[in-house]
């Protein structure tokens, strides 16, 4: 039976790529399938874009495949390596170019396809127009509430037009937001013929495994032993050389999750069901563009050796509706943390605190909320913190953040610690970190029929 | 007997929105009974007050020995806009390790001694 092999790519912007090298080199894969888009990255791109209109996608892509696409080139027998990756951000075409360019440097050739039209930043009058309300997903608010500070709305694209790009030839596909997995069931709908527009259970079933993969696949070394959540975490073999996540995947949907040889990290029953339950919420109905996975029947085996056999996924015709996610400015800022030492560390950042809220509440500023935490304490755990350590530890350090509709009162938050060093409570140590006002976007989840969306998406591939 | 969940069990959080989602992990068939007896959504409601401020719903997947915790209005509105310095709540499922659970004597415990 056909079996395809699929090496996990980046699993946010800014992740290591240096893994992947090993499961092209050694890994025997096919395809790499690289997701740099978390759901907060399209609001870093969007603030780059807001500075250069060239600027906006994942900037990671070139470095990445300045050094991975030499070493593609002469694996899978010399058949090369295709990269699928949604580093395109808000700006795939620019994403693009910017990689032509790379290519034409080097004297490297490739068609390179891109997918647009997840985008609808301006589409939303239209989607209203066509009867979708754009509430908020979850709570029902109204985006008339946040629609004037709205800065960027992207829909969850699924696999179809990035197979389309397959089917043209593309050996790279960049795309802006797609739904994570659909990165990799696009390779598998490829390879096998698997129908996108599946009408029986068994065909939706293939799809449920092929999102399987992608979900097991998605997150790099998260799916590997990384950020493995049990005591066992410091048995996980050679974190410094994880090998990330490989799926085998037959015809018939049966996958193999694996790592290259000679790679540390783990893929055994407790690391891959950690990363299949990751960010799902109702088990039996994830939604995807493509399927609704229901994972009541699937089976894990270990087969040890780093291989774990996934088996029994089951699918659910897909929704009618695309997920968009939109952000809006919702303020501002600003914060700083001071240190403290031994003795009465914790009592002298509580004082502190007390000081600069007491300061606040004169100065009569416009803020909406203040946060206190001590670092070293409690800036992790909050509440759950264990309380009897308080008044015992060697020093602490005091974080404060406030919010705010005003920049400037954020901008000058910090101003109010400094003086503390000599006239507060004693032994300040360790740097006073005075922060700028950071933008505050709040998420806007929506749902718009799909075809409302799937009209517009655009695939068009380039010859390098 | 009293036990600490890190004791008997795994957990991963992640976030969507001003959700968090945590799935708690046991290692055996027995421990995974009595998780789903004494891990209820009440309790893991009540353990996090004053971080998750909606409602708690949970999921049971016998299959993978795996419960699984989606905590409302549980992130500060969200990481890009949250003031908390775990803005993404990753480590709420260290919060739910931290749980001390009663459970029958026979259970395996995975981790004795100091953690």
């Amino acid at each position: 039976m056909k079996t395809i092999r699929i090496g996990a790519g980046l699993g946010f912007y800014g992740d290591a790529w240096g893994p992947i090298a090993a499961s092209i080199e050694r890994g025997d894969v096919q395809y790499i399938a690289s997701d740099h888009l978390a759901e907060l990255t399209l609001a870093i791109l969007q603030k780059d874009r807001a500075k250069d209109p060239q600027a906006g996608y994942a900037k990671d892509l070139l470095p990445m495949l300045a050094q991975l696409w030499p070493l593609a080139q002469r694996a899978n027998g010399g058949k090369g390596v295709k990269f699928l990756l949604n580093a395109g951000g808000l700006n795939p075409h620019g994403a693009r170019a910017a990689l032509a360019e790379l290519f034409r440097k080097k004297g490297w050739h490739a068609r390179i396809a891109v997918v647009s039209g997840d985008d609808v930043i301006d589409c939303l009058d239209t989607f209203e127009r066509a009867g979708e309300s754009c509430a908020h997903m979850d709570s029902g608010a109204a985006l008339s509430e946040v629609r004037e500070r709205m800065v960027f709305a992207n829909a969850y694209l699924g696999a179809a037009p990035l197979v389309q790009a397959l089917q043209q030839g593309a050996d790279i596909v960049i795309t802006g937001r797609v739904a994570d997995a659909a990165l990799f069931l696009a390779p598998l709908v490829h390879e096998f013929g698997w129908r996108l527009d599946a009408r029986t259970p068994e065909e939706w079933n293939l799809l449920a495994q092929g999102l399987t993969v992608g979900h097991l696949l998605e997150c790099s070394g998260q799916g590997s032993g990384g950020n493995f959540g049990g005591l066992d975490w410091v048995d996980i073999p050679d974190l410094g050389h994880i090998g990330y996540p490989i799926a085998e995947v037959s015809e018939d949907g049966m996958a193999i999750i694996t790592k290259a040889p000679g790679t540390g990290g783990r893929i055994s029953f407790d690391t891959v069901r950690e990363q299949l339950l990751y960010e799902v919420h109702d088990p039996r109905s994830y939604f995807s563009p493509d399927v609704i996975l229901d994972m009541g029947s699937m089976q894990l085996q270990d087969l040890g050796e780093d291989r774990v056999r996934v088996t029994g996924a089951l699918g659910k015709p897909r929704p009618e509706r695309l997920k968009i996610v939109g952000g809006f400015q919702d303020g501002w800022m600003g914060q700083a943390t001071f240190g403290y030492s031994w003795p009465q560390a914790w009592k002298k950042a509580e004082r502190a605190a007390q000081i600069v809220q007491q300061l606040l509440r004169e100065q009569k500023q416009s803020i909406d909320d203040v946060r206190i935490e001590y670092q070293g304490y409690d800036s992790i755990l909050g509440p759950l913190a264990d309380s009897a350590q308080r008044d015992q530890l060697n020093e602490v350090y005091l974080r404060m953040a406030l919010r705010t509709r005003d920049k400037r009162v954020a901008d000058g938050f910090g101003r109010l610690f400094p003086w503390l060093a000599l006239s507060g409570p004693p032994f300040v140590g360790g740097r006073i970190n005075m922060q700028p006002a950071s933008e505050l976007l709040g998420i806007w989840p929506m749902l718009v029929r799909r075809e409302l969306v799937e009209n517009a998406v655009i695939v068009d591939v380039m010859e390098v | 007997m009293q036990v600490q969940l890190v004791r008997i069990a795994h957990a991963r959080g992640g976030d969507k929105g001003d959700k968090a989602d945590l799935s708690l992990f046991a290692y055996d068939a027995a421990t995974y009974a009595v998780l789903k007896q004494v891990v209820s959504a009440e309790r893991v409601a009540g353990h996090f007050a004053g971080i998750a401020f909606g409602p708690v719903e949970r999921f049971e997947l016998d299959n993978l020995l795996a419960l699984k915790f989606v905590l409302h209005q549980a992130l500060d509105g969200g990481a890009a806009r949250s003031l908390r310095s775990d803005g993404l709540g990753k480590s709420l499922a260290a919060g739910l390790l931290r749980m001390e659970v009663e459970v029958p004597d026979g259970v395996a415990v995975r981790h004795a001694g100091p953690l």
